[in-house]
């Protein structure tokens, strides 16, 4: 016992960290709403977006469900989000880029000082950058339109497969599912689409970057992702946004369907500027021996609630849920994962590592949930928390409720403090402090950080060094 | 010049308790030593000391490495200038690959500044690999080894190699081994001993804390210790460990006092405190 607190004494940490992509670029927005949202806003960006009418009513009564429903209870403290003093449109480019050579100068130095991989302008597929609201940036190799996959922005597939939208948008996450979800599809503008035919296997990750520039402006993508039967796709985003005094929300939402015998992997990595509010909604359709997997990883922001779900609804359905948050100074991160058994014999595995420093609070939330006669099913959930001092917290509000028989779920939870053996061992080894601690809190979330594409695994060890710097004194 | 370590009338408690009381011992580059002593006598709590784990409280004393007084610094800085422990009970860290881990050790005792607060620049990768690989073969430790978690779920024995094998890389000046040979079975315990004795030259000093002469068989000490009740009670050659494996400690202690038994003639002889 004594040794614990010993423990945390040496890992004395206490100081902020200046938020690294903390700048602003000077990109004049060719578009830009009035603070606020009445419907005269929505209309004036239907018209600026020129959107049919299907959409536009679309929004309009999910306006009315956001105004009806009440704030959420549950989470983190919402109480400064104020939904008047944000700009819910802003777009910064007039068309859709289709080659790097096309994007505008500003915005281009804006992804060099973000350090976007050199592998995506090479290589990679197709590459969506969001800048503000609307994509600027995306370019869809050739290869990937002859095996017919549709990789777009959506308010591209909204004019150029509006049969196709119209078919899943919004059935995997109703506009009434909760109020966020609800004004995400009153004002939603840009994220991606993808569409992968039966049979069609993309083997390499299809990405996209997302970034607020925009200050109070709300970032409200919208993504769908359709995996036919025996279809194969990873998608990854990633996310940056600069620093500013006043509150910025981010809401997504993200639809996935996965059909019989697909496999979806999507994979997160944010990194928001610390007065973000990240509230995004994400769930996913897993059909027949379909496999769906949601790896997700929370760094920066005020408040992130974000709890990807699962839906196994036929049999031989597998979901993985892999959730990691970091939490430092003024920064509350709650993640988990959620995951409904809705057919027999499907299984799962939730996998959540949470990491805390300097004041800051993460909350593992997690829901599994095995309905009535969904015999057979197997589910695990494992929670992993690491403490870095005393004024750190960490909490799990795990919900489990089982409905049928013959159903084998594991529930682990684990607290623990970087051991003062340990960061003696390292030391011992020529390491200071600092870089002994960093390399533990890596060790503890490389069992997910493997999962990561390569550029991603690297940039996620930096970005822990970043936060981890400066915090030894 | 080669360097020494040198400790001088060392006090040591754990948790308010007295271990080390009044320990004398220089070991020089290029020198062997043995530390023997029965169980809680000190020697692993003299090792963390001399490291600097800060769970052992130093009460007074002396520890230099080449003239530097080392008492107040990290165990880092201690490493950086020259000093290893191989550790009686190595820590895992889960996570952590044995090549990530041993680049950074590797980049962080080889760079030149010592105060630590700067982030060690990583030597090249492919010189490091290269390096890797080679002292892998020498000591004769499975490639696969680099991609394992350090220490974590290794076996007693693989513990062991892996300390040796970190020793190799490392190259420090003063090594330390405390019970490198013990949990290890028999061909495992010739396999250590001889990776050590290979790593054993002009440029590196050893302390082996052992409880059986088998390791000593393959490094032959020059000097052998004995540690009583938290000091170092007898300093001779092999004749010691010729002694303690037939007869145990109870000669010893009792030859110096530590129990109320009169002490045989032929103990006496084969003493050199008592000689003298
Ligand atoms: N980390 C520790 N926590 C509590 N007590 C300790 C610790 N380290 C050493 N001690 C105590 O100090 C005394 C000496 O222990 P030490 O481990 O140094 O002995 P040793 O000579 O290495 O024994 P062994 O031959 O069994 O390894 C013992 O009484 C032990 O209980
Ligand atoms: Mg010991």
């Amino acid at each position: 016992m004594a040794e614990q607190e010993k423990s945390n004494e040496t890992v004395d940490i206490g100081v902020s960290d200046e938020y690294k992509y903390g700048f602003h670029d000077d990109v004049k927005p060719v578009f830009k709403s009035r603070k606020g949202l009445d419907t005269e806003v929505i209309n004036e960006m239907c018209d600026v977006k020129d959107e049919p009418d299907w959409m536009r009513e679309y929004r309009l009564k999910a306006y009315e469900i956001f105004k009806q429903k009440p704030d959420l209870k549950w989470g983190g403290d919402l109480s400064d989000l104020d939904y008047d003093d944000i700009y819910y449109y802003v777009k910064a480019s007039d068309r859709v880029e289709r080659s790097w050579d096309d994007v505008p100068d500003d915005i281009k130095k804006t992804f060099d000082r973000l350090g976007i991989p050199e592998a995506e302008r090479k290589f990679l597929a197709g590459v969506g950058a969001q800048y503000d609201s609307e994509v600027v940036y995306h370019n869809i190799e050739e290869e990937l339109e002859k095996i017919g996959v549709i990789f777009v922005d959506t308010d591209t597939a909204i004019r150029e497969y509006p049969d196709l939208v119209k078919e899943y948008f919004g059935t995997v996450i109703p506009s009434a599912d909760n109020k966020l979800a609800a004004l995400n599809s009153a004002v939603w503008s840009g994220g991606s689409f993808i569409y992968v035919p039966p049979g069609v296997k993309v083997d390499y990750p299809l990405q996209a970057y997302f970034r607020i520039n925009s200050e109070n402006m709300g970032q409200f993508e919208r993504t769908l992702i359709i995996a036919d039967e025996g279809a194969e796709v990873h998608y990854v985003e990633g996310c940056t946004a600069p620093t500013f005094s006043s509150e910025s929300l981010h809401s997504a939402v993200v639809e996935i369907i996965c059909k019989k015998g697909s496999r979806v992997r999507y994979t997160t990595i944010q990194n928001w500027a610390n007065n973000v509010y990240n509230l995004v909604t994400k769930r996913a359709m897993a059909y027949e021996d379909a496999h769906m997997e949601w790896i997700d990883g929370n760094l920066g922001s005020k408040l992130t609630m974000k709890y990807p779900s699962i839906y196994m609804m036929e049999p031989g359905a597998h979901g993985e849920i892999l959730s990691i948050a970091f939490a430092t100074q003024g920064q509350h991160q709650d993640a988990g994962g959620k995951v409904i058994h809705c057919a027999p014999n499907t299984s799962s595995r939730i996998t959540s590592k949470s990491i805390s420093k300097d004041g800051g609070r993460s909350s593992y939330r997690g829901e599994l949930k095995v309905l009535n006669g969904a015999k057979g099913c197997k589910s695990n959930v494992e929670c992993d928390a690491l403490i870095l001092d005393e004024e750190s917290r960490s909490d799990t509000y795990p919900v489990i409720q089982i409905d049928a028989d013959d159903v084998n779920v594991g529930h682990e939870a684990r607290v623990s403090k970087i051991g003062e053996e340990q960061l003696f061992y390292l030391m011992s080894r020529g390491l200071s402090e600092e870089e002994a601690s960093t390399m533990i809190v890596n060790g503890f979330i490389e069992p997910l950080v493997k999962e990561l594409p390569m550029e991603y695994a690297v940039e996620m060890n930096r970005l822990i060094q970043l936060q981890m710097e400066g915090s030894v004194g | 010049m080669s360097t020494e370590l040198v400790i001088k009338d060392l006090h040591v408690s754990v948790e308010d308790q007295p271990i080390i009381k009044g320990l004398n011992l220089s070991v020089k580059q290029g020198e062997v030593h043995a530390l023997m002593g029965p169980n809680g006598s000190g020697k692993s709590t003299l090792a963390n000391a001399l490291m600097g784990n800060p769970f052992y409280t130093i009460d007074s004393g002396e520890i230099t490495i080449g003239g530097v007084d080392i008492l107040e610094l990290e165990p880092n800085e201690r490493a950086k200038l020259g000093l290893f422990l191989a550790f009686q009970y190595p820590t895992a860290i889960p996570g952590v690959s044995m090549a990530n881990f041993l680049r950074m050790a590797v980049s962080a005792v080889r760079s030149e500044d010592s105060n630590g607060s700067d982030t060690t620049e990583l030597i090249p990768m492919r010189e490091f690999r290269r390096e890797l690989r080679a002292k892998m073969k020498q000591l004769g430790v499975d490639e696969s080894f680099a991609r394992r978690y350090l220490n974590d779920g290794f076996s007693g024995g693989e513990k062991k190699r892996a300390e040796v094998l970190q020793l190799a890389m490392l190259e420090p000046k003063i090594a330390i081994l405390d019970e490198t040979d013990s949990g290890l079975d028999i061909d495992a315990v010739r396999i250590v001993g001889e990776s050590v004795n290979q790593l054993i030259g002009p440029n590196l000093g050893v302390l082996i804390i052992t409880h059986y002469p088998r390791l000593l068989n393959y490094i032959r000490p020059q000097f052998i210790h004995i540690l009583l009740d938290g000091r170092v009670v007898e300093s001779g050659g092999w004749e010691l460990a010729e002694l303690l494996e037939e007869k145990g400690y109870d000669p010893i202690r009792e030859a110096h006092g530590l129990t109320e038994v009169v002490v045989e003639p032929e103990v006496e002889e084969a003493l050199p405190s008592l000689r003298a």
